[in-house]
C-alpha cells in the first residue's frame, strides 16, 4: 500500500511528481512517437533542473508570453477579446515552433471581457489606457492599501481582500465595502444578510457571475490549445505562479513609494504582514499545482533586485519571507523556478543557499557567468539571452551568443538556454536560432 | 544647528528634522535658509546614492521627509522665494506606450540635486509632445526612459520624429531603464546608454561641459 504522502520526504514527493509529469492522467498523445518526443522533453527539464546532464541543454524561448499576438499579424488588442483569433495566434507559433522544448498556451493572455466587465483598474491594457498598437499590459502602480490598514490585513487579510482591497482595484465591486465579514455568520441568523440587499452589492455579485461566464469561454479557448501541444508533446513547464511576500506588499498592495516608506516608517508591521501573507502565497500555489502535471511553479521577482535597495535591505526585507515560501515548494517536491527580473549580481553569495538541486534561478541581466560560479553547484540556472540582442540582433548574433552561454553555463549540466525578459515582438529566426544552437553545441557527451 | 539639520536631514533622522525645523521656526530663524539647508541635505542623500550606500528606499523616504519639512515651512514664507541658479534646461519622459515612472522619477530627482532645471514630462508621452518640449524648452538634453521591449521602437520613432523637426543636430539624447542598454541605443539612434540615474547626471554634466 502507498505511504501517505504527508510520511513521504521531499526527495520522494518530488520523484512522484516527476513520474506524474512524466505520464500525465487523462493525456491521450497524438502519436507514440509524440509520447516518446513528450517524455524526452520532460526527462531533459527534470534532468537539467536537479543538476544533472540531459541529453542536451533545454530551451525556453523568450516568446512564450504574448509573442504569437504579433508573430500570427494580429495585436493583444484583439486576442483579448477575439479567440477565435487568439486560438489561430497561438496554434500558428505551435506548428511554426514545433521542434522547440517548451510550449505555453496562451494563458498570460488576459481575456478583456471579464476585466471590462468588473472594471479592473490595476492595470491598463490596449484599448483601455493604453494605445490599441501597444503589445503588453502594464500594471498601474498606486497605493491600494493605506499606511494605517496594514493592522487591518495582518488581523485578516481574506476580510481585508474582500472588502477594502478589491472594492478599490475593481470599479464594479465598489459596493462590497458595505458587506459584513462572513465571521459575523453566526448562530441563528436575523438581519446578516440585510447588506445583500444594497443594489451596489447586488451590481457587485452580478458583475462577478458574468465575469464568470466570461471566463468560462476564454479557458475553453485555452484548454483547447494546451491540449493540442501536451497532445503533440509539449510538457507544460510551469503550473502556478507565486510571488516573494515583499512583492505582494509593494506591488499589489502598498506601491513601491508606500512600500519602501514603510521599511522606515513601519518596518515591524510591514515584517509582520510579510509573514501573514506566507501561508498564503504557498496554498495559493499548491492547489494550482494540484490539478496540473508539471510540478513547477514560477516566482517572477520584482522589488529585491539589485537597483531596488541594498544587500543589508535585501537581507532584512526580502529575502527571509521569500525563502520560507520557496521552501515550502521544495519540501512539497515542487521545482520553483526563481525569475530574477533585472541583476541580481548583489545577490550571488546569498540566493544560493537552498538545498543542492532543488531550485532553478532564471536570470535576466544579471551576471550568468559569475552565477554559474557561484550558485551553480547547487542550483539549476536558466537564461539570459540578452533581451535586446533577441529583439535587434541578428541571428548569427544570437547563436554565437547562446554557444558561450551554453559553453560556460551548461558545463556539467544544470543549464536551461532561455531569453532574459520575454519578447512581444522581433524576428523568429531569432528564436530559430536559439533552438540550432541548443542543438549544435548544447549535446551532453 | 544649521550643521546638525543638514546631517540629520542626510541620514534620515524623521523625527530629529521635523522637531528641529520647528525649533527653528519657533526662535524665528529666516525659513528660506531652512529650505536651503533641506537643499543641502537633499545633495548628501543625492550623493550617498551615486557612491552606492543610498539606495531606492532611501531616496524616496528622502523626498517624504523635504515634503514634511516644506510643508511646515511654507506657512512662514513671505514674498518670493529664492530661485537657486541652474546649471541648465533637461527634458525627460517614459515613452509612448509605456506607464513606467519609477527610474524617471529618480533620474528627475538625481538631476534636480546636482543642478539641473527638469521638465518632466511623465509616463507614456506622445513623440509630437517630446518634440513640442523640445521646442519650447530649448532644452539641449533629453532623457528618455522606457521599462518594456516596446519602448525600443517608441525611442527610435521619437529620435526619429526629432530628425524630421529639424532639431535633433541641437540635442544629445541618452537613454535608460529596464531593458536598455547599448545595442537599444544604437537601434534608437540616441547618443547614449545609462545604466542608472548617476549616468544621467555625468551624461548631462559631460555635455553641458561642466564637472
Amino acid at each position: 500500500m502507498a505511504r501517505p504522502w504527508a510520511e513521504l520526504s521531499p526527495e520522494e514527493k518530488r520523484e512522484e511528481r516527476f513520474k506524474r509529469w512524466l505520464s500525465p492522467p487523462g493525456v491521450t498523445f497524438a502519436s507514440p512517437q509524440a509520447e516518446k518526443v513528450y517524455k524526452e522533453r520532460v526527462t531533459r527539464f527534470i534532468k537539467a533542473f536537479t543538476l544533472q546532464k540531459p541529453d542536451r541543454v533545454p530551451v525556453i524561448l523568450p516568446s512564450m508570453g504574448l509573442y504569437a499576438a504579433r508573430y500570427a499579424g494580429t495585436n493583444l488588442a484583439t486576442v483579448m477579446y477575439d479567440y477565435d483569433e487568439l486560438k489561430r495566434a497561438w496554434r500558428k507559433v505551435l506548428h511554426d515552433f514545433a521542434d522547440a522544448d517548451s510550449y505555453v498556451p496562451p494563458v498570460l493572455v488576459p481575456p478583456g471581457p471579464p476585466l471590462e466587465t468588473m472594471d479592473y483598474k490595476l492595470y491598463k491594457w490596449p484599448g483601455h489606457g493604453l494605445s490599441t498598437s501597444t503589445l503588453s499590459y502594464q500594471a498601474v502602480e498606486g497605493e491600494y492599501m493605506k499606511p494605517d490598514e496594514y493592522d487591518a490585513l495582518i488581523r485578516d487579510p481574506s476580510d481585508f481582500w474582500l472588502r477594502t482591497y478589491m472594492p478599490r482595484v475593481f470599479g464594479a465591486l465598489k459596493g462590497f465595502t458595505n458587506l459584513p465579514a462572513w465571521t459575523a455568520f453566526q448562530e441563528i441568523v436575523t438581519a446578516d444578510f440585510l447588506s445583500f440587499a444594497n443594489p451596489e452589492v447586488q451590481a457587485g455579485l452580478q458583475a462577478l457571475m458574468k465575469a464568470g461566464m466570461e471566463t468560462l469561454k476564454w479557458i475553453m479557448a485555452v484548454g483547447e490549445v494546451a491540449a493540442e501541444a501536451t497532445a503533440m508533446g509539449f510538457p507544460g513547464v510551469m503550473s502556478a505562479l507565486a510571488k516573494a511576500p515583499f512583492d505582494t506588499i509593494g506591488d499589489t498592495l502598498r506601491g513601491t513609494q508606500g512600500v519602501m516608506m514603510d521599511m522606515f516608517q513601519r518596518p515591524q508591521k510591514l515584517h509582520e504582514a510579510m509573514e501573514r501573507i506566507v501561508p498564503i502565497a504557498i496554498n495559493n500555489a499548491l492547489s494550482s499545482v494540484a490539478t496540473a502535471a508539471a510540478p513547477i511553479v514560477m516566482m517572477p521577482l520584482h522589488k529585491g533586485a539589485d537597483t531596488f535597495m541594498s544587500v543589508k535591505q535585501y537581507e532584512t526585507f526580502y529575502w527571509p519571507t521569500f525563502k520560507k515560501v520557496v521552501m515550502a515548494f521544495v519540501n512539497e517536491g515542487i521545482v520553483p523556478i526563481l525569475f530574477a527580473e533585472g541583476s541580481y549580481n548583489k545577490r550571488l553569495d546569498i540566493i544560493g543557499d537552498f538545498p543542492k538541486g532543488s531550485v532553478a534561478w532564471y536570470f535576466d541581466q544579471t551576471d550568468i557567468f559569475e552565477a554559474k560560479k557561484k550558485i551553480g553547484d547547487r542550483c539549476c540556472i536558466m537564461g539570459n539571452v540578452p533581451t535586446s540582442l533577441v529583439m535587434t540582433g541578428t541571428p548569427q548574433q544570437v547563436k554565437e551568443h547562446c554557444r558561450k552561454l551554453i559553453e560556460v553555463c551548461g558545463k556539467g549540466g544544470g543549464y536551461v538556454l532561455a531569453g532574459g525578459a520575454t519578447v512581444d515582438e522581433g524576428n523568429p529566426e531569432n528564436m530559430r536560432a536559439m533552438i540550432a544552437a541548443a542543438k549544435e553545441y548544447g549535446v551532453y557527451k | 544647528m544649521s550643521g546638525d539639520f543638514v546631517n540629520l536631514l542626510a541620514d534620515l533622522k524623521e523625527e530629529e528634522v521635523l522637531k528641529l525645523t520647528k525649533q527653528r521656526l519657533d526662535s524665528k530663524e529666516d525659513p528660506l535658509k531652512i529650505l536651503e539647508d533641506a537643499r543641502k541635505g537633499m545633495e548628501i542623500v543625492g550623493k550617498r546614492f551615486a557612491g552606492g550606500e543610498y539606495f531606492l528606499p532611501e531616496l524616496v523616504f528622502s523626498g517624504e521627509l523635504l515634503a514634511q519639512v516644506t510643508n511646515i515651512v511654507k506657512p512662514h514664507l513671505t514674498g518670493a522665494g529664492i530661485q537657486q541658479k541652474k546649471i541648465g534646461k533637461v527634458v525627460i519622459g517614459t515613452v509612448a506606450g509605456d506607464i513606467h515612472d519609477i527610474g524617471l522619477n529618480i533620474v528627475d530627482f538625481m538631476l534636480d540635486v546636482n543642478g539641473f532645471e527638469v521638465t518632466n514630462l511623465g509616463v507614456d508621452v506622445p513623440i509630437e509632445k517630446f518634440v513640442k518640449a523640445m521646442q519650447e524648452t530649448k532644452a539641449p538634453v533629453l532623457g528618455l526612459s522606457g521599462f518594456l521591449t516596446p519602448a525600443f521602437d517608441a525611442m527610435k520613432e521619437t529620435v526619429e520624429a526629432l530628425e524630421k523637426a529639424g532639431l535633433r543636430k541641437n540635442i544629445k539624447i541618452m537613454i535608460g531603464g529596464g531593458q536598455m542598454d547599448d545595442e537599444v541605443c544604437k537601434y534608437a539612434k540616441a547618443d547614449a546608454f545609462g545604466k542608472d540615474a548617476m549616468a544621467a547626471v555625468t551624461l548631462t554634466k559631460q555635455w553641458y561641459g561642466v564637472k
